[in-house]
């Protein structure tokens, strides 16, 4: 059979197809109609949170800190409760990461504040003594991209039924709406309005005086995504 | 030995090979700059504080990563195709105008994207997907080149004279066929500037997948890359390039039948070892984690296959540099492919995932199988493309030592950071408290990160002889007769 596949490209190529598609067929597709149920407690982006997620992407964050937490006494210790799957129900993409050369920052809005944020995005090694983290400057200058997170926050509403405007159940029996603007004014306005919240802990003055200015500093959004990392 | 009557035609083997010794050196430079910058922070800062934000770990990390699995290796391997698949099809690019100009399309739509790529990647234009980083334009951009690549293949094979395939053409194709399987998949993606009726940046997408779902494929495709990139078109090249250099022929044809399609089975089940005690199903995780040990067998199939092929010709390891390499690059792909399926095993992973030992073991895959085998190719094809001898076997010799010596510093001291860092997180005191702070287990890295560097700048000062020699082979050695080229490669002093 072997030799006669040899000499017959196309069907040698159908016979490889099949054997290699056949582990993706049995492992992965049995799985997609469970795994992204979300958790109780688990809401979706704010239009600040989703801009703030899009700068920690952009910075690569994700190559040097995991979020996921695994389910060993020495994680839970040192990172709170380990990873539920319906916890990421809302993470397009997942930003689990593959390496700790940084600790895990899964629930890092627990036990960090946009205080602590702020002067440690700026000089790493003078808030945590030997830490190999870059100085993140840039973050205080550039301006966020609210647009672009607002344009996602749409299209995840609209393609994958992502419950914005809509009570959602959260762990202690309150009610929660996360709410979406119906216009791109609208929603700047909201995601400035977010902002006001984080910079008026902050204490750099050109990041207060951007915000003061209407304008979202990439510091601020990503100050409010890792506070909402819970 | 070598009885030819056809006379092969070049021209884009040529392209791609310049390019695969351009972006080697380039690449693995990225790559020596992120080890400095881990065990000196200062060299995130290396043009200066205002251009950090373009310098730093986490914009060049992408760039390391991908220009050498895309640049270098990928062209490498279409070098290799576009110099293999002529002669053992028995079919000159030549006889073909169609074939020609897609072999050419293939290599300038392949070079524009990689530009792209480059700016986008230093601009922070990230999907954040490891190894598929790319934004859906150049996902679209990548699925032209792919197709334009299984044109050739299959446009080659059309045309063909010898009808039997050759076990490197297996490879090939199922290279081509799996990428295109992952690659489609893994970058289901809604360009969200459409979907939302124009807001935002023009080339944003948003995953179809969310969460777990997207960690499953991403590393279903992350590790089979791995395995169609690195690997199966790295096996095509060795069982071409080993025979026809030692003059031996392949120890036994049903060792590569069964190291083949015991390959292309079990590989595709061992992503889930990426994913052990995540949130994906514990069934899942098993399954990557047995198939990985399998994966031994297939793997060994092949290296032993070629080590078994030098029987009663080790004379050869000593004295040609060029069968060194290969040698070596068969030994390392023993070596890491019993590595991974060591911490695929649950317990060990429990300790190795997330620390440097996964980076060690990447390293030597990486630069001890695919890197020699990389060189060792192009080594061999040099003198048969550029009708001229090596230029210096002396050079060849040193830079194998010194390469070896870089991977070996670079493995045995990832190995120390990641056993020492696993050890560390998990550390208990006598009152159940954790025994050391986050920061205790960075510090204590900087031995082994400088010792890293070390390692790695070693192998890119090989790269950097490897680009001279090659450079002085293609423009200045000795011209060679046809008669010279039988089966050891012809070098100078």
């Amino acid at each position: 059979m072997f030799h006669w596949l040899e000499k017959n490209p196309f069907f040698f190529a159908v016979a490889v197809f099949v054997v290699i598609a056949f582990a993706g067929l049995v492992e992965i597709l049995p799985n997609f109609a469970q795994a992204s149920r979300p958790v109780v407690g688990a809401k979706p982006y704010s239009t600040l949170e989703l801009t703030g997620r899009l700068v920690y992407i952009k910075n690569n964050c994700n190559g040097c800190h995991s979020q996921l937490i695994r389910p060993f006494k020495s994680e839970t210790d040192r990172y709170g409760h380990y990873s539920l799957s319906g916890e990421y129900a809302y993470d397009r993409p997942f930003l689990w990461g593959s390496k700790r050369t940084g600790p895990d920052l899964m629930r890092v809005g627990n036990y960090r504040t946009t205080d602590w944020h702020e002067n440690h995005m700026k000089d790493p090694a003078a808030v945590v003594p030997g830490s190999i983290m870059p100085a993140y400057t840039w973050l205080y200058k550039n301006i966020a991209d609210v647009d672009t997170a607002y344009a996602e926050q749409l299209t995840v509403q609209k393609f994958f039924a992502v419950p914005y405007n809509k009570e959602l159940p959260m762990a202690d029996g309150s009610k929660v709406t996360v709410a979406l603007a119906d216009t791109l004014e609208g929603a700047r306005a909201s995601a400035l309005e977010e902002a006001k919240v984080v910079a008026a802990d902050m204490k750099d003055q050109s990041v207060k005086d951007a915000v003061a200015a209407g304008n979202v500093p990439e510091i601020v959004a990503l100050i409010a995504y890792l506070n909402r990392l819970k | 030995m070598e009885n030819r009557p056809l006379e092969y035609d070049y021209t884009v083997a040529k392209l791609f090979m310049y390019n695969a010794i351009f972006v080697g050196v380039a690449g693995m430079l990225a790559g020596v700059i992120l080890a400095w910058q881990m065990a000196f922070p200062q060299f995130n800062y290396i043009l200066g504080v205002n251009f950090a934000e373009y310098t730093n770990f986490g914009r060049l990390r992408a760039i390391h990563t991908d220009s050498v699995i895309y640049g270098f290796v990928l062209s490498a391997v279409w070098s290799s195709w576009y110099y293999i698949g002529q002669r053992v099809l028995k079919v000159s690019m030549a006889e073909s105008k169609l074939l020609m100009f897609v072999g050419k399309a293939h290599f300038w739509i392949y070079m524009a994207a990689s530009v792209i790529i480059v700016i986008g990647l230093q601009l922070g234009i990230t999907s954040s997907k490891e190894y598929s980083e790319f934004e859906w334009p150049i996902d679209a951009g990548i699925v032209i080149v792919w197709v334009l690549w299984g044109i050739s293949i299959f446009g080659l094979i059309g045309i063909r004279r010898e009808k039997s395939l050759y076990i490197s053409i297996w490879y090939f194709i199922a290279t081509f066929l799996a990428v295109a399987m992952l690659h489609i998949f893994n970058n289901a993606e809604i360009p969200t500037y459409f979907a939302s009726g124009g807001i935002g940046a023009w080339y944003h997408s948003v995953s179809m997948y969310a969460g777990t779902n997207d960690a499953l494929v991403q590393w279903w495709f992350g590790h089979n890359a791995v395995a169609f990139v690195l690997t199966t078109p790295i096996i095509a090249m060795i069982y071409y390039f080993l025979p026809k250099e030692s003059g031996q022929a392949v120890y036994s044809y049903k060792l590569s039948l069964l190291a083949f399609w015991g390959l292309m089975f079990v590989y595709l089940w061992a992503g889930g070892h990426h994913l052990l005690f995540s949130t994906v199903p514990d069934w899942m995780q098993t399954m990557g984690s047995v198939f990985s040990v399998v994966l031994i067998l297939p793997s060994w199939g092949s290296a032993v296959n070629m080590l078994l092929t030098m029987r009663g010709e080790w004379q050869q390891v000593a004295t040609s540099p060029l069968i060194k390499f290969m040698v070596m690059a068969s030994t390392f792909y023993m070596f890491s492919t019993l590595e991974g399926p060591i911490q695929a095993i649950k317990s060990v992973n429990a300790l190795a995932h997330f620390t440097d030992w996964i980076i060690g073991h990447v390293h030597d895959g990486a630069l001890g199988w695919v890197g020699f085998m990389v060189i060792a190719a192009i080594f061999h094809m040099a003198p048969r493309i550029f009708k001229r001898e090596i230029y210096s076997r002396s050079l060849m010799s040193t830079q194998f030592w010194i390469q070896t010596l870089g991977v070996i510093l670079y493995f045995t001291s990832m190995w120390i950071a990641g056993i020492t860092q696993g050890m560390m997180w998990r550390a208990h005191d006598e009152y159940g408290n954790l025994a050391y702070s986050f920061i205790d287990t960075v510090v204590v890295l900087h031995p082994y990160f400088t010792i890293r560097a070390v390692g790695g700048t070693l192998y890119l000062v090989g790269m950097f002889m490897f680009a001279y020699n090659m450079y002085k082979t293609m423009t200045s050695s000795r011209v060679i007769e046809e008669s010279e080229l039988q089966n050891a490669t012809p070098m100078g002093a």
